[in-house]
């Protein structure tokens, strides 16, 4: 065998295993079985869902607690005071653990004392209250950071013109503020998408939990952690061209910096 | 610095059967430790325009923002166009408005006008103009627009309706807010030193804008450091020092024979 020989059935012995090696990476991620693409959109858009759900009544909780933090009575206060201490104090998968499990039993118990059939709470309610819960907290604060940073004019020309608690949030208040909390509410989202992946351990089907499940079958661990990791790439892709837009708007009365450099 | 000076000022003077659209008495306002307003009265008529000068501390922006419950009084009586405050303690012992729809609807009949202009900044200028009288008054929204485009039109910013207020100069911005105030219709035009803010350049636009509003016999209640605004649109002029109106009377009296020492060296050092 000549030099020349053993490189040249080399190359071909490396261009082999590639071409099998990336034809069945295409047939592992394949959306259709017995590939594990579908599986893996599935919890993505599990993941999602959760991730919205969460986002959603964070800001629910956020801006009423910022409300209750900033107006609110000493009782309102103290109780939102330990609220956001305690769950930004502890840690978030112990968290979920905590809220989840023994949520769920506090809920069947309550339901039996009262007479009720216990019921099986659906694993996507569950994530979007816990990991609601969670944000919550962190919202509040932002949210309360916002508030403050409105120049306190405009909201005192709206109460001076007659505008009552409800209309002077709705048309004042959250609009005015929404410039400084966009940045900080845009890290909790991308936040909330990853910490979606905490609801793997209770066993939610999501984005994490499919592709542990994949790799596991099929032994290609990088293979599907790697795909995992560019699905999650691509959804903070996307969201940072949406929350660029909702920024652009929210700023919409606002000079931008580049003018008054 | 003002242009229209040279204009001969026809005073709109109150009949003394007109109805008394603003009036305040024994005021007195605490903050904390102290006593800023220490029993103040006040009235004003239909068609009157009130001049309230004074000193930095002496109390009149307190006073005028006591009229429409921004600031509390600690005691007194407020009567706007003829309906008392209804005032009440809270738990803290502070006083505060007892009927919330009651002073909601008395402060959507004041059109207040600020130092700082505090138009909303996330809303163009027509927006702002339209923002109480659609949402607070009710009014329908194309009937609003086209008032609101005239109010804009009248202080001379018809051009300037889809801008927003960040991108326009102090004095455009505060006749934008003399818009808005008119958008409402208001019984009582009240001005907490809408000059004050303004580069001295800016300060006749503005000015006279207020001074056609005087002329045509808006009912208003102006606090301002423009002494020579003052006595050329005021029909009454209230010196406060030190919470209690020291000196009142017709322009011509405070500033033409004022009587009190403390006015007689006001005078001199603003003017």
């Amino acid at each position: 065998m000549t030099a020349a020989d053993a490189s040249n059935s080399g190359t071909t012995l490396i261009d082999a295993l590639l071409s099998a090696s990336a034809a069945g990476i295409i047939e592992l991620l394949s959306p259709y079985p017995p590939g594990w693409g579908g599986a893996l959109l599935v919890g993505l858009l599990h993941s999602i869902e959760i991730a919205l759900g969460a986002t959603c009544l964070g800001l629910l909780i956020g801006t009423g607690g910022a409300y209750g933090k900033l107006y609110g009575g000493p009782v309102v206060r103290d109780l939102l005071a330990v609220y956001t201490t305690i769950v930004r104090a502890v840690p978030e998968l112990v968290l979920i653990l905590l809220l989840y499990y023994a949520g769920t039993d506090l809920i069947n118990q309550a339901l039996t004392a009262m007479g009720y059939q216990r019921v099986d709470i659906s694993g996507l309610a569950a994530g979007i209250a816990v990991l609601g819960f969670v944000q919550g907290a962190y919202s509040t604060e932002v949210i309360r950071g916002a508030i403050l940073a409105i120049p306190q004019g405009q909201i005192e020309a709206a109460r001076a013109y007659g505008m009552s608690p409800g209309l002077l949030l709705r048309r004042i208040t959250l609009p005015a503020m929404l410039p400084f909390a966009i940045p900080g509410l845009a890290n909790l989202w991308l936040i909330a998408t990853k910490d979606t992946a905490l609801l793997a351990v209770v066993g939610f089907y999501e984005l994490a939990l499919a592709t542990r499940q994949a790799a596991g079958v099929t032994k290609a661990y990088f293979t599907f952690f790697f795909a995992a990791g560019v699905l999650y790439l691509l959804l903070s892709l996307f969201s940072n061209l949406i929350i660029g837009r909702i920024e652009a708007w929210s700023r919409r009365g606002m000079p931008s910096l580049k003018e008054a450099r | 610095m003002m242009a229209q000076s040279a204009v001969p000022v026809l005073k709109h003077t109150a009949q003394d059967g007109a109805a008394e659209a603003i009036h305040v008495e024994n005021l007195h306002k605490r903050f904390g430790e102290l006593h800023v307003l220490k029993g103040v009265s006040l009235s004003a008529r239909d068609g009157e325009v009130i001049a309230i000068i004074g000193g930095s501390g002496s109390g009149k922006s307190t006073l005028l923002r006591c009229i429409n419950c921004l600031e509390n009084p600690t005691s007194g009586i407020i009567r706007v166009n003829g309906e008392e405050i209804k005032l009440r303690a809270d738990s803290h012992g502070h006083t505060v408005p007892a009927d919330r729809k009651q002073i909601e609807r008395i402060r959507s009949k004041l059109g207040m006008v600020f130092q700082n202009f505090n138009l909303w900044s996330h809303m163009t200028l027509i927006e702002n103009v339209i923002e109480v009288p659609v949402h607070v008054l009710g009014v329908q929204h194309d009937v609003a627009i086209r008032e609101a485009e005239k109010l804009l039109a009248r202080v001379g910013l018809a051009e300037k309706r889809d801008v927003y207020p960040a991108y326009l100069s102090g004095g455009q911005q505060q006749r934008a807010a003399i818009a808005r105030a008119l958008a409402i219709n208001p019984r009582v035009m009240l001005f907490d030193e809408p000059t004050s803010a303004l580069d001295p350049e800016l300060v006749g636009e503005v000015l006279k804008v207020i001074g056609d509003l005087a002329r045509e016999g808006r009912t208003m209640v102006l606090v301002t450091h423009e002494m020579k605004f003052a006595r050329e649109v005021a029909t009454h002029v209230v010196y406060l020092y030190n919470g209690l109106v020291e000196e009142e009377g017709p322009p011509e009296q405070i500033f033409g024979a004022p009587r009190s020492e403390r006015l007689k060296q006001f005078i001199r050092n603003v003017g």
